[in-house]
């Protein structure tokens, strides 16, 4: 702490004097005044995100492991090219994406649907825009407990309430089965995240201007049609937004796999975040873990520039 | 006429399912946290309580003897929770504003690489950056305080505040404080006097948004914190989820308790939230 607030004033004494003598201009002093405004923000980001990505980084081209007199051998790429030779890694990459694919594009033809119900403002829709913000608030690790509930095998709501529908004839073991297991965690988190684009999307609808659809419906489009090729693409950014920032967190999903499945049935649902997890600090191969992490930040940065290249057009072209 | 109450008989119909799917599990939660044992592990199961109790709540808020570990520090780590979320939000107004600010109005060097590398922050996953963080907080001796969490959160909301910050500063038009500077205010006079009590409705949203995104991590405080000095709710109602037996009542009571003050907070400032949502929000 006391290297941080030498930092901090230091430097701070040197530009107050400098200020002070008025050989500056005006425009070079309110510089110096913005850098300044900057500068506990841009330390403490140092501090907690510039260092340590730069450590995992270089750690990851290490044997390191969390002992505390832990001896450290430079493998060189050796860590990556040990991981990309295992199946395991493989497999824990396709069920991320595959978390990652059908959660994030049901949650988000969902929210897009509800959103457009709750625009068409039917009975009670404003209750129903502030019932969404529940699920959303409701905080994750309590979400995944409530459905972890709901699944269990003996006493869980969903086997009594498909039981006495007349669904099935005896309780379903649900989370027993890897595949399954996953498809439910799926909905839990499509339950938490619908809301989160549901009022994105709401809130661009209710902004966007109405004189184009009348025009179009005046000139014979029909519904479909205006939702399609008007509606739409007027929501591109709203729906950027809502796009990107679940992709990223689908992509890095721990929490409510922690809680419901914790990884389980026989590493059937862990996730390249919960590998990591376990690599560092259940196993205590931080070299190893280092360079799965960095790879998650890795892919996360393509994907979202990915979906900027595809959705984002400069305002020139859209017109 | 008639088409018209048709029409909205159908659209209310249509919204029935998402009522159901939003409100069944949360009636579940709450009847689960207001049952006894008995009742919940019965067959065949039934879904009204026959003797709704709030023994469940007396047992986490009053613990006695009888209650488990977890349900009698339960009450301990919803106070660290509110101390860390408090803190951190309260640290990232400050200092989160000071930058915002500078960033949107102030012209320097560097400023729109910073405000990219700024932003770019949001894309590292917090588990990119525990290891070392881990590292260095153990040899600094602050593994399982609540400032370790205090400090490490701000990775994730310090960005995000200035991001959101940055946002709601920006519609600010600027000829509002340009007259005051002419009139010789400091910039941080400006700020204070003039930007801030202006975008008062852009920080509750943020103070809201940093709140909840802190109410709500797990991860750090998981590999964080160990003892009730420092856990946070997540981590309590995880261990709920023991390694032999489930406490049920426990876990869904504790769950109750702990989605009462983000609810609670995002219901009464709804308008906030939408705010923040539409200025670029970031809270999945």
């Amino acid at each position: 702490m006391l290297a941080v607030e030498g930092l901090l004033t230091l430097p701070g004494h040197i530009m107050i004097t400098q200020l002070r003598s008025h050989r500056l201009t005006l425009r070079q002093r309110d510089a110096i005044i913005g850098l300044m405004f900057v500068l506990p923000s841009l330390i403490i980001l140092a501090l907690v995100v510039l260092q340590p990505i730069l450590s995992t980084l270089y750690l990851s081209f290490f044997d390191a492991s969390l002992g505390v007199a832990a001896s450290r051998t430079f493998l060189g790429f050796g860590n990556y090219l040990s991981l990309v030779k295992e199946p395991l890694f493989w497999q824990t990459i396709g069920r991320t994406l595959y978390f990652t694919i059908v959660s994030v594009g049901l949650e988000l033809v969902l929210g897009i649907a509800i959103a457009q119900l709750i625009h068409s403002h039917p009975p009670g829709w404003r209750a129903l825009r502030t019932s969404l913000i529940i699920p959303w608030a409701i905080p994750t690790i309590v979400n995944g407990a409530m459905w972890r509930w709901i699944y269990n095998a003996d006493y869980g709501a969903l086997n009594g309430l498909l039981s006495q529908l007349g669904m099935i004839d005896k309780y379903v073991p649900w989370l027993i089965d890897p595949q399954r297991a996953m498809n439910l965690v799926i909905l839990a988190d499509i339950w938490h995240s619908v809301p989160f684009i549901a009022l994105i999307i709401q809130a661009a609808l209710a902004s966007l201007p109405t004189e184009i659809e009348e025009a179009a419906a005046v000139d014979g489009a029909n519904a479909w049609q205006r939702f399609w090729f008007i509606r739409l693409p007027l929501l591109r950014s709203a729906i950027l937004v809502a796009l990107i920032i679940r992709t990223v967190e689908a992509f890095r999903v721990f929490d409510i796999i922690y809680v419901i499945t914790n990884g389980g049935p026989a590493f059937g649902t862990i996730t390249i975040s919960f590998l990591t997890y376990l690599e560092s600090f259940s196993y205590g191969h931080i070299g190893r873990g280092s360079a799965l992490s960095f790879l998650i930040s890795f892919f996360t940065l393509v994907m979202a520039i990915i979906y900027i290249r595809i959705l984002y057009r400069p305002e020139e072209t859209r017109a | 006429m008639r088409k018209g109450i048709l029409k909205r008989i159908g659209l209310f119909a249509l919204t029935i399912p998402v009522w159901l799917f939003i409100f069944m599990p949360v009636a579940w939660l709450i009847i689960s946290s207001i049952s006894t044992r008995a009742e919940l592990l019965s067959t065949p199961m039934h879904w009204i309580p026959q003797s709704p109790t709030l023994k469940n709540y007396i047992d986490i808020l009053t613990p006695g003897t009888t209650t488990s570990e977890v349900a009698r520090t339960f009450k301990i780590t919803m106070m660290n929770s509110m101390l860390v979320a408090t803190l951190v939000t309260v640290i990232c107004l400050l200092i989160g504003s000071l930058a915002a600010y500078a960033l949107v109005r102030i012209h320097f060097p560097y400023r729109e690489a910073m405000l990219v590398v700024i932003l770019g922050t949001r894309m590292i996953p917090e588990i990119s950056l525990v290891i070392p963080l881990y590292v260095v907080a153990s040899q600094l001796r602050i593994l399982n305080t609540p400032v370790v969490l205090i400090i490490t959160y701000l990775c994730f909301a310090l960005p995000f505040s200035i991001w959101l910050l940055a946002a709601f500063f920006e519609t600010i038009p600027s000829e509002l404080e340009d007259t005051a500077r002419i009139d010789g205010a400091s910039r941080m006079r400006t700020l204070f006097q003039i930007i801030l009590p202006i975008s008062a409705p852009g920080l509750v949203s943020t103070a809201l948004f940093i709140f909840l995104l802190c109410w709500d991590e797990f991860f750090f405080a998981l590999i964080f914190t160990s003892t009730i000095r420092a856990k946070t709710v997540p981590v309590a109602i995880a261990e709920f989820t023991g390694r032999y037996a489930v406490d049920i009542t426990a876990m869904m009571t504790g769950g109750v308790l702990a989605a009462i003050p983000p609810v609670l907070l995002a219901l009464l400032f709804q308008r906030y939230i939408v705010r923040g949502l539409t200025a670029g929000a970031v809270k999945g």
